[in-house]
C-alpha cells in the first residue's frame, strides 16, 4: 500500500514543543494503511449539533468521496479534519493522524495544515502572480534557492495538469486565469507544500464540464501519492473517481463502503434513495 | 406591459434625479471656477497674503494646508490602519468591539466645529500648545481618524473570505495572511480611500479655526530648521490654511481686492480637492491593474 517514492515529513513538525510526552510520535503509524481516522467526532455550531457519531477511517492512497444532501454535514466533517472549523465551531472527539490525535491543543495547526491540505469549492488564488501563488506559503517558512522554487513550481503545476498552459506566463497574475485553470492552480499550490492528505470540498462544482473533467483527471493522477478525501454532489463523479464512499444524512454517516458497493448494492435503504435521486 | 411601463417610469425618475444632482454639482463648480480662475497667477499662488493693500496671494496658506495635511495623514494613517485591521480581521463580535464600533461611528458623525473646539480647549489651552500646526494636526487627526478607519475597514471587508481561508489552509497564520494576502489585495481601494480623505482634510476649515489659528506669519522658505520660528517646518507656529483663509477674508477681510482674493482662493481649493478626487480613482485603478496583471 505504501508508496516507496513518498517521503514523509516528520510528524514532530506539527506537535508543539510544550506537548506532553505521549504526543511524541509513534513510528509504526507511518506504515499503517489508514491515513487519517476520526473517533466519536461531534461538531457543534453554537448549540446546534451539526455532526455526530463521526467514526471514519480513510485508507492511504485512495480517493474517498463524501456524499449526501445539502446540509447533511459533509463540509462540516471535512473542515474539521484539518481544523478549519476551529474559529466557528466546537469539535469534540479524536482525529488520529499518524498515531497522534490532532484535535488537541498540543498541535501546531499551521504546521499540521501543511500535512493536510485543503481545496475549496470556489477557486481562490491570491492576487499574485501564478509563480508567487505557488511559492508564497513555502517561502514564508523556509529558505529555498531560486532553482529549488522553479523546480517545485514546475512539478506541482505538472501534477495539477496546468504546466503546459501557463509555463510561458508564470509571472502573469493568477486572477487572469479561467475558473478551471484557477482551480488547478489552487490544487498545485496545495501540492507544493507536499501534503500527505488532500481535502477537497466540491472542487469542481463551480466549473464547466470540461474543466471539471480535467480536475477529475488530475485527482486520479494524484492518487498514487496522496490520500484524497473529496466532497461531491455529483454522483457520477463519486462513482468515477473514488475508491470509497461515505453517505452523510442529517449530520450522521449512514453508510461507508467501497464505492462500487455503495453504488450497486447499498445496504441501507436511505443510501439507495439518495443515489437514485429520490431526495436531496 | 404594466411592469414594463412602471419600469420605464422608475428608470426615467432615477435618471432625472441623477441628472439634477450632476447639474447642481456642475453649476457650483463652474461658478467657482469661472469667478476664480481669472485671478490665478504664479504670483497669487506663491506670495504671502496682504491685510490692507491689494495684490496679496495665498502662498503661505497653500503651504500650510499641505503641511497640515501631510502631518495629519502621517499621524492618522498608521492608527487607522491598525484599528481597521483589528476590527475587520481579529475582533470577535462581543461587547467590547461593539463599543469600539459605536465610538467610531459617533466620532465620525461629530461636526468638525466640535472637534475644533475640543482641540482648542484641550491642546491649545490645557496643554498650552497654542494656535499651532501641532494643535491643528491633532484636531485634523481626530476629525479624520474615524472616517479613515471606516474606509480602510470597508476596503478590507471587500476582500472575500475565500482569501483568508486560502491562507489558513496553506498553514499561514492569520497575521501572515493579513500582511501578505489581504493587505496587498486591498491596497488599491485603501489608497483610493486615503486620497479621498486627504481631499476632505485639505478642505476642512472648522476644525482648524481655533487650533491651527487664523494668522499666517510670513515664512522664510530658505530656512528649513524646524526649531526656528520663521521656518516653514516649525510645528509650533500658527498656520492659517487655505480653507480658513477663505472663511476669514469673507467675514472680515478689509483688503481692497478681497473679492478677487476670495474667488481665487476658492478656485485653488476646489481645484486641489478635485485633483485629489480624480487622482484617487486613477491611482486606485492603476494599482488594481498592476496587481491583477503583472
Ligand atoms: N458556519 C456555520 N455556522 C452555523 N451553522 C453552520 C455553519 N456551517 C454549517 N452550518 C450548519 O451545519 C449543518 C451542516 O452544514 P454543512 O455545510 O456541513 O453541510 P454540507 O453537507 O456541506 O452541505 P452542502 O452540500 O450544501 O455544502 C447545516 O445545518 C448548516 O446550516
Ligand atoms: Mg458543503
Amino acid at each position: 500500500m505504501t508508496n516507496p517514492n513518498f517521503e514523509f515529513k516528520p510528524a514532530s513538525d506539527f506537535i508543539r514543543e510544550d506537548a506532553p510526552e505521549r504526543y511524541i510520535y509513534n513510528m509504526d503509524a507511518d506504515k499503517h494503511e489508514i491515513a487519517i481516522s476520526t473517533h466519536d467526532l461531534q461538531v457543534f455550531y453554537g448549540d446546534n449539533l451539526a455532526l455526530s457519531e463521526g467514526d471514519l477511517e480513510f485508507e492511504r492512497y485512495k480517493i474517498t468521496s463524501l456524499i449526501g444532501a445539502s446540509g447533511s454535514g459533509k463540509s462540516t466533517f471535512l473542515r474539521s479534519l484539518n481544523r478549519m472549523n476551529d474559529d466557528v465551531a466546537t469539535v469534540n472527539g479524536q482525529i488520529m493522524y499518524r498515531g497522534v490525535d490532532i484535535n488537541t491543543k498540543n498541535i501546531d495547526v499551521y504546521e499540521m495544515r501543511r500535512h493536510i491540505g485543503m481545496v475549496f469549492q470556489r477557486p481562490n488564488p491570491f492576487a499574485k502572480s501564478i509563480y508567487d501563488n505557488i511559492t508564497f506559503a513555502l517561502t514564508q517558512r523556509g529558505n529555498y534557492t531560486k532553482e529549488q522554487l522553479d523546480e517545485i513550481v514546475e512539478t506541482s503545476l505538472k501534477q495539477a495538469a496546468l504546466w503546459d498552459q501557463v509555463k510561458d506566463e508564470l509571472n502573469k497574475s493568477a486572477l487572469a486565469l479561467s475558473g478551471g485553470q484557477a482551480q488547478r492552480l489552487v490544487i498545485a499550490r496545495a501540492l507544493a507544500l507536499k501534503p500527505d492528505i488532500l481535502l477537497l470540498d466540491e472542487p469542481s462544482s463551480a466549473l464547466d464540464p470540461i474543466s471539471s473533467a480535467q480536475v477529475e483527471d488530475t485527482l486520479i493522477e494524484l492518487k498514487n501519492q496522496y490520500t484524497i478525501i473529496i466532497v461531491t454532489h455529483n454522483m457520477q463523479q463519486a462513482a468515477r473517481i473514488s475508491d470509497y464512499t461515505a453517505f452523510f444524512h442529517l449530520g450522521k454517516v449512514i453508510e461507508y463502503d467501497l464505492t462500487r458497493k455503495i453504488f450497486t448494492r447499498p445496504k441501507v435503504a436511505l443510501t439507495n434513495d439518495y443515489i437514485s435521486g429520490n431526495f436531496g | 406591459m404594466k411592469a414594463k411601463t412602471a419600469d420605464k417610469i422608475a428608470t426615467g425618475f432615477i435618471y432625472a434625479i441623477s441628472g439634477i444632482v450632476a447639474l447642481i454639482l456642475f453649476a457650483m463648480l463652474s461658478f467657482i471656477l469661472v469667478r476664480g480662475v481669472p485671478h490665478l497667477s504664479w504670483h497669487f499662488l506663491t506670495s504671502p497674503a496682504r491685510a490692507f493693500e491689494a495684490g496679496g496671494g495665498v502662498g503661505v496658506q497653500l503651504f500650510n494646508s499641505f503641511y497640515l495635511l501631510i502631518l495629519a495623514m502621517v499621524i492618522s494613517f498608521p492608527i487607522a490602519l491598525g484599528a481597521a485591521i483589528y476590527l475587520n480581521e481579529y475582533a470577535k463580535k462581543n461587547y467590547f468591539t461593539a463599543i469600539v464600533r459605536t465610538a467610531i461611528e459617533i466620532l465620525s458623525s461629530l461636526p468638525s466645529v466640535v472637534v475644533g473646539l475640543f482641540g482648542f480647549l484641550l491642546f491649545v489651552v490645557q496643554f498650552k500648545l497654542g494656535f499651532s500646526i501641532l494643535s491643528g494636526a491633532i484636531a485634523l487627526t481626530l476629525f479624520n481618524l474615524p472616517l479613515l478607519t471606516r474606509s480602510i475597514e470597508t476596503s478590507l471587508a471587500q476582500i472575500p473570505d475565500l482569501q483568508r481561508e486560502a491562507g489558513s489552509a496553506l498553514g499561514l497564520s492569520r497575521w501572515e495572511t493579513v500582511l501578505h494576502v489581504i493587505l496587498p489585495a486591498a491596497v488599491p481601494s485603501i489608497v483610493t480611500g486615503v486620497v479621498l480623505s486627504a481631499g476632505r482634510v485639505f478642505g476642512e476649515a472648522a476644525a482648524l479655526i481655533y487650533t491651527a489659528g487664523q494668522s499666517a506669519p510670513a515664512l522664510n522658505f530658505g530656512d528649513w530648521n524646524p526649531f526656528n520660528i520663521s521656518s516653514p517646518l516649525n510645528p509650533m507656529r500658527p498656520a492659517e490654511t487655505l480653507a480658513v483663509h477663505i472663511w476669514k477674508i469673507n467675514s472680515e477681510g478689509i483688503m481692497p481686492d478681497v473679492n478677487a482674493v476670495s474667488a481665487g482662493a476658492s478656485a485653488v481649493l476646489i481645484i486641489v480637492v478635485l485633483l485629489f478626487n480624480f487622482s484617487a480613482r486613477k491611482l486606485g485603478m492603476k494599482l488594481y491593474k498592476k496587481l491583477t496583471s503583472s
